[in-house]
């Protein structure tokens, strides 16, 4: 586990001792980069603002998520029931994978109004498809023999979805969640540009104000906030494969 | 009569005819193998027999009754839950059946008792043997007690040692359960140390060319496998497959 934690560590701190001594000896531009001295000024001296927005903006991506998550969930169950259901409906599952979300986002304005509410609905567009994508592949890559059994012993089409395609369908949902983890604090700040509030919202201020320096901070805020999201879907992956699943043993 | 079948053809949706007008009756009690070379229609018989698929002419009948949950099914590889420990995957057929938990509990500890298993409950199919698999799979295939086992060749990727043990093992609860088997197999040797009676199917239409009763001793036994008489039996069958 030290390991784990350690080695992003080191590169992480050389490339911020890089940076820094590139700004303070002049190689680059402190109004294009700052000084990762800069970066942790402005984290402190905008404290109070920068937690308000790290709080919104981490309200705005888990409520979106969890919306992606067991929507998700539910339209890959939907869409496994038949072939035909699948082909009349996964066209429009992928079309909020190719929808530009930065040009959606102020239709989303327009039906849900200023606020959070168009925050979760954006993180929600953009996350909402890797969890279909990958749970549907889950659902219907179960081991055929293993429905043969289920059949054999005249188990419903419920119980088997609940005793069999479901946890068969656990490592797959597992990573469709970690990429939606990520897309979900994306679509979050896309939301934010437009509706206003949140780490967004600082960035959109910071930039107009010229202060770089804290347009870095909210970004390394956000990123964090990213991070955690993964490393929670991460330990829940653990704990829920560690027994069975190879991606979990290694 | 266990099993029945008057008639049976099934063709595939590419045209191929893989069993045309099958006939083949199995005794109650009886340990039947089944072999033929690859492609023959060994395991969509067994399918068939198991309702896992329809024929598309002629009628299987299992007696009694076929009803469902008196047949169990072995498949190639052991095929477990890896999510459920060996309790809970031993215990899956009572489970869908409604069983309550304490009941199917003790089934498939009963099951797994005589498989060699009651160490290992706890442990998942991912800590287990290839051969340990396998005997999971086995057990959950007894706990129903079935009146007939289809294997459809279980112990095919196995190492040979292991096959050895899992043959001996195999035909000791067969004995001891007086259940109906038909054990689908590549391996002359297998179906020869095992069965009673082998049927070999020729390579297309799954036409029966050879259906013998096997003259063996009731009790097998690794010694069986230096018996002449053995090999007397897989001569035939080998000759019959290589006619």
């Amino acid at each position: 586990m030290k390991k784990t934690l350690l080695a992003p560590l080191i590169p992480f701190v050389l490339l911020t001792l890089i940076a820094e001594f590139l700004v303070r000896a002049g190689f680059v531009r402190a109004y294009l980069v700052p000084a990762p001295s800069a970066v942790f000024r402005a984290m402190i001296d905008s404290r109070v603002e920068l937690l308000q927005a790290l709080f919104a903006t981490s309200a705005g991506s888990l409520a979106g998520f969890v919306m992606s998550a067991l929507t998700g969930i539910a339209i890959a169950v939907l869409l496994s029931s038949s072939r035909g259901v699948q082909r009349a409906f996964y066209p429009y599952a992928i079309f909020f994978q190719t929808v530009p979300l930065i040009a959606v986002a102020p239709l989303l304005v327009i039906w849900f109004g200023f606020g959070i509410q168009t925050v979760i609905a954006s993180a929600f567009v953009a996350s909402v498809f890797p969890v279909i994508a990958n749970t549907l592949s889950g659902i219907l890559s179960t081991d055929p023999p293993l429905r043969d059994l289920f059949k054999l012993y005249g188990a419903s089409p419920l119980v088997t979805l609940f005793k069999l395609r479901l946890p068969a369908a656990l490592p797959q949902l597992f990573t469709g969640l970690r990429v939606s983890a990520g897309l979900a604090v994306i679509g979050a700040i896309v939301g934010e540009f437009i509706a206003g509030g949140g780490l967004g919202s600082v960035v959109e201020t910071a930039r107009t104000q010229q202060r770089i320096d804290k347009v870095f901070a909210a970004v390394l805020l956000a990123s964090l906030l990213g991070l955690a999201l993964f490393g929670f879907i991460n330990l829940l992956s653990h704990l829920t494969l560690r027994r069975w699943h190879a991606s979990e043993q290694s | 009569m266990a099993v029945q079948l008057e008639g049976v053809r099934r063709v595939f949706d590419n045209n191929h005819v893989v069993i045309d007008r099958m006939d083949l009756g199995v005794d109650a009690g009886e340990f039947l193998a089944v072999l033929g070379p690859s492609g023959c229609g060994k395991s969509t018989l067994l399918r068939m027999i198991a309702r896992l698929s329809e024929p598309d002419s002629g009628q299987i009948r299992l007696q009694p009754n076929g009803a469902r949950f008196e047949t169990s099914f072995v498949f190639q590889d052991a095929h477990l839950l890896p999510w459920r420990n060996v309790l809970a995957n031993a215990a899956l057929p009572l489970e869908l059946m409604g069983e309550a938990k304490p009941k199917r509990d003790e089934r498939a500890r009963a099951v797994l008792e005589q498989v060699g298993l009651l160490d290992a409950l706890d442990r998942y199919p991912a800590e287990l043997s290839g051969g340990m698999r396998m005997r999971v799979s086995l057990a959950r295939a007894l706990v129903t007690e079935p009146r007939l086992l289809l294997l459809d060749e279980p112990f095919a990727a196995l190492d040979e040692i292991t096959r050895f043990h899992l043959d001996v093992q195999l035909r000791e609860l067969w004995q001891r359960r007086g259940m109906t088997v038909i054990f689908v197999t590549h391996s002359v040797s297998e179906a020869a140390f095992l069965a009673n009676r082998a049927v070999v199917l020729a390579r297309s239409g799954g036409a029966i060319k050879l259906d013998r009763r096997l003259e063996l001793p009731a009790v097998r036994n690794n010694e069986l496998r230096a018996d002449p008489r053995l090999g007397q039996e897989m001569r035939l069958l080998l000759g019959a497959i290589e006619e």
